[in-house]
């Protein structure tokens, strides 16, 4: 008898622990709180793509995929929290889903030998791999989105922006000024005068900012906000009569929550991707009949194909490839998180492997390196159509002016190491 | 005129105008703490569970559809069917009122006589209880709120100031319309208070509990009575905010906005919720325009504290508060 309970309690035991042999992945996810309106698209898409690799593939390699979802309420303590809460469960890769969690990740992880994936946010110097050697940003980044955004103006404007008048709405935090160094620089390159118009957290009252627009009166107006900042900026524009095809957003601006709010006078409204919308694709087939109608999908199942889950699924995307590069640099299918790395270093992304994977044209082609942990800049502009209630691409996939941004890294990442006592230097 | 004088008077219009979309969220506050003594840390909450639930109503949304989906499988969202606005709002106060019953039952009845802390720490909890609930009730994405309000730039105003100046003054609809409704409810809110029998027996307890008892007067109803009043004002400001940025879970942080109201104000009076208001929206609204560009903008968060701390010092209980006399 005790045998019997000694056997069945053994087999509880291995029932309940985490299966070591799994492929281990988290999210940091936010489905509470003021965002989670924009978390719980996002969770949904990295979670559902996990599903349908295990459902439909038997999980990455015959390895089964479990992941391993922490609520951060997109709270900086709480996502610390979680990282150190599940760093001994195997994780293979984090993505923090907040600027704010990534710059507390970043010793710790490094520390840990543990990759951060912060895709198109957190720290922009984490490009430079051999600074950051555990830290990712593929496939573009905030000086990315910038650069981006001007070389499209130059576009619209037969290549000069001289005298031209920009202004830069921002959430007024560390996120909301990330771009102004890049656009000061690129302002002193094209010849346009930038107006920097700060926004207080959490952005409900914008009344001053436009009423300085209006009297003003910038030829383009860029924005890089989040949560309810981006639906009051869309409507105040919207209220002043600010022509919306000349108002652009970054990515996290760019969500059909943002203009939903306004209407019809979001119509035309601009914001920067790095990677496409809608779900015009062979992997959302999959993702239906594996996925949803198994009754297997993260959230209701309403979000797909939304900007936000297309994101989430787009990175759960990236983080897979990346362990297939991974087993089969390493010649196994278990990994650990130190492989995980060199499967992320050494990942490309190309055209064909996005058609083989349901995903053709659904992001720019780039590779990473161990010099280059950003990829290779590429974003694109999508606009609003009110009327159809949905995002289309607007533009291909432009390459930022690395030439303006490439010192920027290297000066920003230097004093970084120094500041940490970091010898630049390759992990492989 | 000069440019920037013209500016400066724009500005000046429009923190009046903001100033009154604080005063709206300031009135809940007072009539609570007025009432009861108690400082309603839910007032930014409420107002965001009375928008969720008017545009819910509206919409035929299914209340707690994903939970009942979650548990017995099914795929239900929506009744199919349109409430009319008016009617809505009329559905959204039944809801506030029993909100109200609810919380005078299960929670200030159980916390008489209880030091005023205790109540403050019960509408915090509270408050983050009324927060997971709305997200379960209504779910948390972002809705557009359309009770037919007018929005965006006034054309008469824009044209009339143009032909006086030569430059039009822009002044948003919604604000016009929040200031026509702060107007119509700090005066029907007078009129009950001065003039109805509940109004009085409101008052009473106000000024004292215990005389307010010996004469018969019932603290349960009067709770009942205030917090309904103030569930209404936080779907007036719902309705305000939630038409500016869609009803969002960010809704609930406007209560932030009303607290330099408060200290500037006064925590029991009415008029100086809206004169308070007024004070603080243009305050800030004319230090960033005429200081912001010169300490790199985004002022107005912490003006506006600085301006309710200018004037605490020079009147604690704030410009129309009770001044409190306690003799030992």
């Amino acid at each position: 008898m005790k045998m019997k309970l000694a056997t069945v309690a053994l087999g509880a035991a291995v029932a309940a622990s985490p299966a070591l042999a799994d492929l281990t992945f988290t999210a940091l996810s936010y489905r509470t709180g003021p965002y989670a309106a924009n978390g719980i698209p996002f969770a949904d898409g990295y979670a559902d793509y996990f599903t349908l690799l295990n459902e439909r593939d038997g999980g990455i390699g015959g390895e089964m995929i479990e992941l391993i979802e922490c609520e951060t309420g997109y709270n900086t303590e709480k996502g610390v929290e979680c990282y150190e809460s599940t760093k001994g469960s195997g994780a293979l890769v984090y993505q923090p889903l907040s600027t704010g969690i990534t710059y507390q990740l970043i010793p710790k992880a490094t520390a840990d030998e543990i990759p951060v994936h912060s895709m198109g946010y957190g720290r922009t110097s984490a490009k430079n791999g051999e600074v950051f050697n555990y830290i990712f940003n593929y496939p573009a980044n905030y000086w990315d989105g910038a650069s981006v955004a001007i070389k499209y103006l130059l576009n619209e404007n037969g290549g000069s922006l001289e005298g031209k008048k920009i202004a830069l709405v921002y959430h007024n935090s560390a996120y909301g000024k990330e771009p102004i160094r890049t656009l000061e620089e690129l302002s002193a390159k094209h010849g346009y005068e930038l107006i920097t118009l700060p926004v207080d957290h959490p952005g409900q009252e914008q009344k001053s900012q436009w009423l300085q627009i209006r009297r003003d009166k910038p030829d383009y107006t860029l924005m890089w906000g989040w949560g309810v900042m981006n639906q009051v900026a869309i409507q105040e524009a919207v209220n002043i009569r600010y022509p919306m095809e000349n108002f652009i957003g970054i990515w996290w601006s760019g969500s059909e929550n943002d203009v939903l709010p306004a209407g019809e006078g979001a119509n035309g409204y601009k914001a920067l991707t790095f990677h496409n919308v809608g779900s015009d694709y062979p992997v959302f087939d999959d993702i239906q009949q594996y996925v949803v109608d198994a009754g297997k999908a993260a959230g209701a199942g309403d979000q797909i194909g939304t900007a936000l889950y297309n994101r989430g699924l787009y990175a759960a995307m990236l983080a897979a490839e990346a362990a297939k590069t991974a087993q089969e640099m390493h010649g196994t299918s278990t990994l650990t998180p130190q492989q995980m790395r060199d499967g992320m270093e050494n990942l490309e992304i190309t055209e064909a492997k996005m058609t083989d994977l349901g995903l053709p044209g659904f992001g720019p082609e780039f590779s990473v390196s161990c010099q280059n942990h950003g990829g290779d800049g590429y974003a694109a502009v999508a606009q609003w159509d009110a009327a159809a209630g949905e995002w289309s691409l607007i533009t291909d996939y432009m390459q930022a002016d690395l030439d303006v941004l490439s010192p920027l890294i290297e000066e920003d990442s230097a004093a970084f190491a120094a500041e940490a006592g970091i010898e630049p230097g390759c992990a492989m | 005129m000069p440019d920037q004088l013209l500016y400066a008077m724009e500005v000046t219009l429009n923190g009046l105008m903001a100033g009154v979309l604080y005063a709206l969220v300031a009135l809940g506050f007072v009539l609570i703490f007025k009432a009861s003594g108690i400082f309603n840390y839910a007032q930014g909450v409420m107002a965001l569970f009375a928008a969720l639930t008017l545009v819910g109503i509206q919409d035929g949304q299914v209340p707690f559809a994903h939970l009942i989906n979650a548990i017995f499988g099914t795929d239900v969202h929506h009744f199919g069917w349109h409430v009319p606005a008016i009617l809505a709002i009329l559905l959204t106060v039944v809801v506030m009122v029993a909100f109200a019953w609810i919380v005078e039952r299960y929670i200030l009845r159980h916390l008489v006589n209880q030091p005023g802390i205790i109540l403050f720490m019960a509408t915090i909890g509270l408050a983050y209880f009324m927060e997971g609930f709305g997200d379960m009730m209504w779910g948390s994405d972002i809705k557009k709120l359309d009770v037919g309000l007018p929005q965006g730039i006034n054309i008469a105003i824009d044209d009339t100031t143009f032909n006086w100046f030569g430059y039009g003054f822009f002044i948003d609809n919604l604000d016009i319309s929040a200031t026509i409704v702060a107007v119509i409810l700090v005066v029907a809110l007078t009129v009950f208070s001065q003039y109805s029998k509940q109004g009085r027996a409101l008052r009473a307890v106000a000024d004292d509990h215990q005389a307010a008892l010996s004469v018969g007067i019932s603290l349960r109803f009067i709770w009942v009575l205030v917090w309904s009043i103030a569930g209404f004002v936080a779907l007036v400001a719902g309705i305000m905010w939630g038409s500016k940025s869609g009803v969002q879970f960010s809704l609930s942080l406007i209560a932030l906005k009303a607290l330099p109201v408060l200290m500037l104000g006064g925590f029991t009076s009415i008029p100086g919720a809206i004169v308070g208001g007024l004070i603080i929206g243009v305050g800030e609204k004319l230090f960033e325009f005429a200081i912001g560009p010169l300490v790199g903008g985004a002022t107005e968060n912490w003006f506006a504290y600085v301006l309710a701390l200018l004037f605490l010092v020079f009147r604690p209980q704030g410009l129309f508060g009770e001044k409190i006399i306690e003799r030992v």
